[in-house]
């Protein structure tokens, strides 16, 4: 149990997945412009990651590993993650369309998104279980969210700032992106 | 070794078909109904998710436009045709969806002077960090082209003098040059929104664009002409001037007297080019396209439809308001037709055509032979359906010369009843001109008078004004046009009686010499009579021309609505800005809203009252921004400040052309109506044109 709680402590903080391995930018600088939007994304990310997680791991597990293809895990990842977002996609239009309301347009923007693919390469690179991989696959996104919801927070105020007009926009994002980036670092060592 | 590529192929496939299967299979078992419009919209507009619609991605732009959230022209980069199709797609009626384009507004480049070397990165944000960039002007361009390289469409380039020149028909308005620009040059705009913009000071304005009254953009019609574009230069007057026909003819020009070149050699002969293009447009038929907003569903109606009232329909039309015009004599124009003679302004060849311009707009209606106060008051038209009403009824009374006897001696005319009646044959009582007439007045009416007389027959014509020639408002030109005609002018005198015989026809006429006193509030000295100087005349006829005032007698009548007008002079008193009166939704503009002036004046003031009613129809903050560039065109003074010079360097002394005139003595030009003032030719056009040296604030092209 402590090794859970250590294991979602590494990913959501330690090794943040936007801030220290400096996945997913994309849609770090692309929906932190506003608060709603950050959330949405974040909440996007866990329900694809949690999902993506578990088929890429079964897959793995059960199909490549018996048959040592353990080589075109990548391909196949990006054919099973694309094709599991497109499922989910059509089942929450018809089933949960409010969830499909909230989530809207993310979910497809994070199709292939290299923090998801990022986090499925690490659960299998650490040879997690499958609880571990279950806690590893909800921790990452929380970091991510956590990260994204921190910056958001960031570049609103940022916005009604007097920044100088070369670095508007993308260029103080980035900045900033930086320093959040530093600040994380002191998380190393804690564990 | 088959097996190593054979394996993991099959492996591929098998997940491939099982994904695929399923996927095929959630999309019908999932299936959820949506509006197939949302797809047809889709594939009509751009495609690149942008994002300038505000929404996110096209499809979402599409399902807003489908479910009435956005409009049809909602994709700025599809531009006019997108937003056709997805009307057509809608079922409805796009409404002309007005063209947004750029503009670039500096002309400086590499022509003004900088005040450092710099040698740092090579981009306008960048120069601008240092003292806000190396040019001495403080809002002139860098010219290192940022918002060249911002246009994702290639509608902008560096031009040949090192300012950008925006390509029109490649632009689509998305506005990242004016993102752009750290210095606000380029301005992307609709064409409503550029009728409302007012001059500012912080705006850059060449002398002569800062003097008009109608704020036409002056050096850049003059540049389509030098350029032979002079279909573009007539649209570039017709943004602020919607007459250019007739004002081109009549119009004094206080821009030629800013113009900076008169300080070489002789100002450029800019309202000869205004005239020269208009004539060109309607004399080769070109087809002239111009843009109206989608209407607004408010509607304005307008007593009085002379130029003001023509020009007010024109504005609040094109920016989407419809507009009826009651006009109380038979025919539209008001004073411009039946006070200005036809040797001047040639009413079919020039003002009736101005007007069908106008009216072709569209939504403009007309209702002549109505007089407001007897056909109809404030009542009837709110209860009619108008949202606002604007007052432009001119001043047609005449002022008093303050001689006794003067409205009961036989022969003795008011100006405006003279004019009138040999303007429009049938309207006002024809009045036979005896061989001797006089005029008394020193300002153009007073010139129209005596150049008709000599036309309707006279033979000895008369110029009685009370101070000297130099003293009088009339354009010099129209002075020496009289002398020309062997008109007499009798300087510093005061008629004091009129002489009649036995049936009170007039025969002739007293009057005392002046002397030149103390100036006046004016400036002017003000002329004294000198006692025993008495002067007697003989004429037949004397014409009152000394000046008009408005009969707003209407606003008199006690419990009327329009009673709540206030009046100074019988002019309808307004706020200078937004032309609003005393009642809100009632405005006033032309002569009728102030002291009677110039025909451009009256263009421009009927531009801001369609600000002002736009403003107050829509539900905008009416005041004008307070950096509003007020200029005394008469005084030429309020200009914006180290922009009027003293002296120019360096400029290569080029006569203006001359003024191509009917051969005076002639038969035409002595006893017929004929124009006498013609257009220039296109080679002396395009030759005048060169020698505009294309100013902005303070720089100029020297080489012009």
């Amino acid at each position: 149990m402590g090794d859970l709680i250590l294991l979602a402590i590494s990913a959501i903080l330690v090794n943040n997945i936007l801030l220290i391995q400096y996945l997913g930018n994309c849609p770090f600088l692309g929906t932190s412009k506003k608060m709603d939007t950050a959330v949405g994304m974040a909440m996007a990310v866990v329900f694809v990651l949690a999902m993506a997680g578990i088929v890429t791991w079964i897959v793995f597990y059960v199909i490549l590993k018996p048959f040592g293809l353990e080589y075109i895990r990548t391909l196949v990842f990006i054919l099973v993650i694309a094709a599991l977002v497109q499922f989910v996609e059509l089942f929450l239009k018809k089933s949960i369309p409010a969830l499909y309301a909230g989530l809207g347009i993310f979910l497809p923007l994070i199709t292939t998104n290299c923090a998801v693919f990022g986090v499925c390469i690490i659960n299998i690179d650490n040879e997690y279980g499958f609880i571990e991989m279950l806690v590893s696959s909800i921790a990452y996104p929380l970091g991510f969210g956590l990260a994204l919801v921190l910056f958001a927070g960031l570049r609103e105020r940022i916005i009604i700032g007097r920044v100088p007009t070369p670095m508007q926009d993308v260029a103080i994002a980035l900045v900033t992106a930086g320093f959040m980036s530093l600040s994380f670092l002191g998380f190393k060592g804690m564990i | 070794m088959i097996e190593a590529i054979v394996g993991p192929l099959v492996v591929m496939a098998v997940l491939a078909a099982i994904a695929g299967t399923l996927l095929g299979i959630a999309s019908k078992v999932f299936y959820v109904w949506e509006d197939p419009r949302i797809a047809e919209v889709e594939n009509v507009m751009a495609g690149a998710n942008c994002g300038g619609c505000g929404y996110t991605g096209c499809a979402a732009c599409a399902a807003a436009i489908v479910e009435n959230r956005a409009p049809v022209n909602a994709c700025i980069v599809g531009g006019a045709t997108s937003a056709q199709k997805a009307a057509a797609v809608m079922g409805m009626e796009v409404g002309a969806a007005e063209p947004i384009t750029s503009e670039n507004t500096c002309t400086g480049g590499f022509r003004a002077p900088e005040k450092y070397y710099y040698m740092g990165v090579q981009d306008c944000r960048a120069a601008h960090m240092l003292y806000a960039g190396a040019k001495e002007c403080g809002v002139g361009c860098l010219g290192f082209g940022s918002c060249v390289k911002a246009c994702q469409f290639d509608a902008l380039e560096m031009g040949p003098d090192g300012f950008p020149v925006v390509k029109v028909e490649k632009c689509v308005g998305c506005g990242a040059c004016e993102k752009a620009c750290p210095k606000a040059i380029m301005k992307v705009r609709t064409p409503s929104q550029r009728i409302l913009h007012m001059n500012l000071v912080t705006d850059r304005l060449a002398p002569c664009r800062q003097t008009c009254p109608a704020e036409i953009n002056i050096p850049k019609y003059i540049n389509h002409i030098k350029n032979k574009e002079y279909d573009k230069a007539y649209l570039t007057v017709m943004e602020r001037n919607p007459m250019p026909l007739s004002i081109g003819r009549v119009c004094p020009h206080p821009c030629e007297d800013a113009c900076r070149r008169a300080l070489s050699d002789d100002p450029v002969s800019i309202n000869q080019l205004k005239r020269f293009c208009s004539d060109w447009v309607f004399d080769n038929a070109a087809q002239v396209k111009i843009p109206v907003a989608p209407d607004t569903g408010y509607k304005v109606a307008i007593v009085g439809g002379g130029p003001s009232g023509l020009s007010a329909a024109y504005f609040l039309r094109r920016l989407g308001h419809k507009a009826t015009i009651f006009e109380w004599m038979p025919r539209l124009a008001g004073m411009i037709r039946y006070g200005i003679p036809e040797y001047r302004l040639p009413k079919e060849a020039s003002l009736d055509r101005d007007i069908k311009r106008i009216l072709d707009l569209g939504g403009i209606d007309v209702k002549t032979g109505v007089k407001f106060g007897e056909d109809f008051d404030l009542g009837s038209l709110v209860g009619g359906g108008f949202d606002a009403v604007l007052f432009s009824i001119g001043a047609w009374k005449h002022a008093s010369a303050r001689i006794p006897e003067e409205d009961t001696v036989k022969g003795v005319i008011p100006a405006t009843t003279f004019l009138r009646s040999q303007t429009e044959p049938g309207v006002g009582d024809p009045y036979p001109i005896g061989k001797r007439v006089g005029v008394i007045g020193g300002g153009n009416v007073a010139m129209d008078c005596l150049r008709s007389s000599v036309r309707m027959g006279a033979e000895k014509v008369y110029c009685l004004y009370r101070r000297t020639i130099a003293e009088m408002p009339a354009n010099k030109v129209e002075i020496e046009a009289c002398q020309h005609e062997g008109i007499e002018f009798i300087e510093l005198c005061t008629p004091t009686q009129f002489l009649t015989d036995d049936d009170g026809n007039l025969t002739g006429i007293e009057f005392l010499k002046n002397e030149l006193g103390e100036p006046d509030a004016s400036g002017r000295r003000s002329p004294v009579a000198v006692e025993g100087s008495e002067t007697v005349i003989e004429i037949d006829n004397f014409i009152l021309a000394i000046g008009q005032a408005t009969d707003s007698s209407f606003a008199e009548i006690e419990g009327a609505a329009a009673s709540r007008l206030e009046t100074n002079r019988g002019s309808i008193v307004v706020d200078p800005d937004t032309h609003q009166t005393a009642i809100p939704y009632v405005f006033s503009s032309g002569d009728s809203a102030g002291p009677p002036g110039l025909l451009v004046a009256a263009i421009g003031g009927a531009r801001r009252a369609a600000i002002g009613i736009h403003k107050y129809l829509m539900g905008e903050d009416m005041a004008m921004p307070e950096t509003r560039l007020r200029v005394d065109a008469r005084r030429m003074k309020g200009h914006i400040s180290n922009t009027m010079f003293d002296s120019i360097k360096g400029v290569e002394k080029k006569g203006r052309i001359g003024q191509p005139e009917l051969e005076p003595g002639s038969y035409e030009r002595q006893h017929t109506y004929a124009e006498v003032d013609l257009t220039v030719t296109e080679e002396e056009a395009v030759q005048e044109a060169n020698r505009c040296m294309r100013c902005c604030l303070t720089c100029y092209n020297e080489d012009a």
